[in-house]
């Protein structure tokens, strides 16, 4: 049995690696994707375009003014004359935020009184525009605590210290999550479609009637994959550490055991897929059902917390949920092994689930 | 080969028939009817209902390192506020564990003088703690204790009947378009995107590359039917159900999901006609570069979906991208059609925008099929 499953194993590393396109594709674009990409994913905004209609001639609306033009997040500043060009701005994108100082500022807060300031802002891009208006609100606010500081102390600013990643690197937490869904993507392409593909090129009857049992079948698929992805996540992994500094502070040896689990879940959900497909076309597509809803509800782009509380449960169910968790927890804290293994038997549990459903299949494809 | 080229008297039959065979070979696998209908609908009930930027509630702890009428009183503040969930304990160990094991999002600390200087120094006395890896969170759990901080603080004053701060300037935010600032309406326009990408590049790629893997295309090539017949009988059925799949997605966004269209469904039209050539366009590029399915479907997801989903202001921002990437995203079609998308569902038909929009998808497209046309007559000869 041994020899036979040493066979299908040899072979299938030797078809991945023998066609240079598929060799190229499968182990080297993932770390080129991860280097890119990193890049991309950005939680602040910054080098964005505003509006200024200042129909005050005060120094204050000036000195109010030159605040925002200092403010790194504004790269540039378009000054306009007329509520109209305010709306012309925004419907052509030309800035995601006007601000607006009627003609009385400077009188008001001579006087003592209360100003109005009106920002308005681009709701299409509604995430931006609310931080964009939270960096405004922060440059008012600055300006209220100096105009006041003659006469009473201002309201204290609250200070945050941020443990892990102090400096809030963005490639500290890009690359972990990102590197966890590009692990996942390796892992189910090479599951999923080797099987599709034999079955569509009419060559898994013939895999069928060889002496392989179905769970030899499945064994000599899960194995290859596993260890090509395995391959192409270290090289993410040293592309990571070594070129982008991303600071790796847990131990290799949890990393590469959960990843060992986690991939195995994940080639189970492949290699279950495929047992469903009759092509590589409903193999592919099979995968983005699956993986578009795992990725999107896995906290990679957007926080779990914000989810109503049953999609919260079910996440419990995605293993990528739960590897981004371990990368993260690996580069940046040092979690202990505790942590790490109450997120790894959810991902043993879903392997143990899949793999046996797809020799399930296999064996009934079979009878 | 030139008169190969131009389409012939019957070319049009030609077309007609590889079409329909085509049409025929698309409905009978239910995958593509997966993509055009179930996928569309999955994503948009995602960011209808579960994945959105719009922040609930935190579970943070609270330590009170030295329990005071003052921190009683602020610790009742976070509390009662709808941001926080809250644990408190008296030791700020009691929950460094939690931080890193991510059971709580944030640790607050008030330390045994925060009475002392609850009304005095240049900085709060409250400490935050927050986890770095995730900054978004980190920078909202900030703010809401600065927030509560400062209303806290208003309330003592008058309760001590100490001077008031006056706010001098005070700030009116409007945003127009999405005033009430639900992400499902910028959301679910860019998943329309996402859909028609994945149907105009990574089907077409994939049917294409299965008839070089298959053998059938030199078997094609063959036959009278021409380089250009051969395309457009190919890409026919992909384009109908693109469009398809685009009038499905727009009527759930609108009618189930309540988000608004302001512009016109012509100009809806024409662009996403014209999103869907880019993409076929691309798709097709794809297709005469891999040699099996497995690179085409990778490269597709590479070149085609995830470019869709990072460079199109979807999710992410472009204008805060290093200055190489912002390049990049000139090239990639989702930039445009978002744009377009986002602007039809919610501002209206702005001639500036929807033209600009037009103009690079036109560019693009044609310089795919300009490519996929070169790539093409080396791969025959």
């Amino acid at each position: 049995m041994w020899g036979r499953l040493k066979a299908l194993i040899v072979k299938e590393l030797l078809a991945s690696a023998r066609d240079p396109q598929t060799r190229w594709v499968v182990l080297f674009s993932p770390p080129f994707l991860l280097l890119i990409y990193a890049f991309a994913i950005t939680q602040e905004v910054k080098n964005v375009s505003i509006a200024v209609y200042n129909q005050d001639v005060g120094i204050e609306a000036r000195e109010l003014i030159s605040r925002f033009e200092g403010s790194p997040t504004f790269e540039n500043i378009v000054y306009l004359d007329s509520t109209q060009a305010i709306s012309r701005a925004i419907d052509s994108k030309q800035a995601i935020m006007a601000i607006q100082i009627g003609a009385d500022f400077s009188r008001l807060l001579a006087a003592g009184k209360p100003a109005d300031v009106q920002l308005v802002l681009d709701g299409r891009r509604s995430n931006a525009a609310q931080i964009v208006q939270g960096y405004a609100v922060q440059i008012v606010a600055n300006f209220n605590a100096e105009l006041a500081r003659e006469k009473l102390p201002p309201p204290t600013a609250v200070i945050a210290r941020a443990w892990f990643n102090p400096n809030f690197e963005p490639l500290w937490f890009a690359v972990p999550a990102l590197f966890a869904v590009l692990t996942a993507v390796v892992g189910f392409m090479v599951s999923a479609l080797t099987v599709a593909r034999e079955r569509e090129l009419g060559t898994f009857e013939q895999l069928l009637v060889s002496p392989l049992q179905p769970v030899e079948i499945m064994v000599g698929k899960t194995v290859p994959a596993l260890i090509i992805a395995l391959a192409s996540a270290t090289a993410m992994l040293a592309l990571g550490w070594l070129v982008l500094g991303v600071p790796f502070r847990g131990s290799l040896i949890l990393l590469y055991g959960s990843m060992t689990v986690f991939l195995t879940s994940i080639i189970g959900i492949g290699l279950f897929i495929s047992s469903l497909a009759s092509n590589q076309q409903q193999a592919v597509i099979g995968l983005f059902i699956y993986m578009m809803p795992a990725v999107l509800l896995s906290g990679y782009a957007t926080p779990i917390e914000n989810m109503p509380d049953w999609l919260q449960w079910l996440t419990e169910t995605n293993p990528i949920t739960h590897f981004i968790f371990i990368c993260k927890g690996v580069f940046m804290k040092d979690i202990p092994a505790s942590v790490i293994f109450a997120h790894t038997w959810p991902m043993a549990l879903i392997a143990a689930f899949t793999l046996s459903a797809g020799a399930w299949l296999f064996r009934r494809r079979l009878a | 080969m030139n008169e190969r080229k131009n389409i012939p008297r019957d070319g049009w039959r030609r077309i007609r028939g590889l079409t329909r065979k085509e049409t025929l070979q698309v409905l009978r696998d239910p995958s593509n009817l997966v993509v055009a209908v179930v996928l569309p609908l999955i994503l948009l009930f995602l960011f209808g209902y579960g994945v959105t930027f719009d922040p609930r509630r935190f579970d943070i702890g609270l330590v009170v390192e030295q329990p005071t009428p003052e921190s009683g009183s602020f610790s009742a503040a976070l509390a009662n506020s709808p941001f926080f969930g809250i644990e408190t304990a008296r030791d700020r160990r009691a929950f460094e564990a939690d931080l890193i094991a991510g059971d709580i999002k944030g640790i607050v600390v008030l330390p045994a003088d925060f009475a002392d200087r609850a009304y005095r120094g240049n900085t709060a006395p409250i400490q935050v703690i927050v986890d770095g890896g995730d900054p978004n969170t980190a920078e909202l759990i900030r703010t809401y204790v600065q927030l509560l901080w400062a209303n806290w603080l208003q309330q003592e004053s008058i309760s001590r009947s100490l001077p008031l701060l006056p706010a001098l300037v005070n700030v009116e935010p409007r945003i127009w378009f999405n005033p009430e600032v639900s992400s499902r309406n910028y959301l679910v326009p860019g998943s329309v995107a996402i859909i028609l990408m994945l149907i105009g590049a990574l089907l077409t790629a994939l049917v294409v590359a299965r008839e070089w893997e298959r053998g059938t295309m030199e078997a094609l090539l063959a036959t009278p039917i021409g380089i250009v017949e051969l395309l457009i009988g190919k890409l026919a059925p992909y384009f109908a159900l693109g469009m398809i799949s685009m009038l499905i997605s727009v009527a759930t966004a609108v009618f189930l999901f309540g988000v608004p269209f302001r512009g016109s469904v012509i100009l809806l039209g024409l662009v996403s006609a014209l999103f869907m050539l880019a993409a076929l366009g691309q798709g097709l590029f794809i297709s005469t570069l891999a040699r099996n399915q497995l690179v085409a479907a990778q490269v597709s997801i590479m070149s085609a979906f995830l470019p869709a989903f990072y460079f199109s202001n979807f999710v992410f921002e472009i204008d805060s991208m290093p200055f190489a990437l912002q390049l990049v995203s000139y090239a990639v079609p989702a930039r445009y059609y978002v744009s377009s998308l986002q602007t039809l569902f919610l501002a209206g038909d702005v001639p500036s925008v929807i033209l600009t929009d037009i103009a690079g998808l036109i560019a693009i497209a044609g310089g795919f099929i300009l490519l996929t046309a070169l790539a093409t007559r080396t791969r025959l000869d």
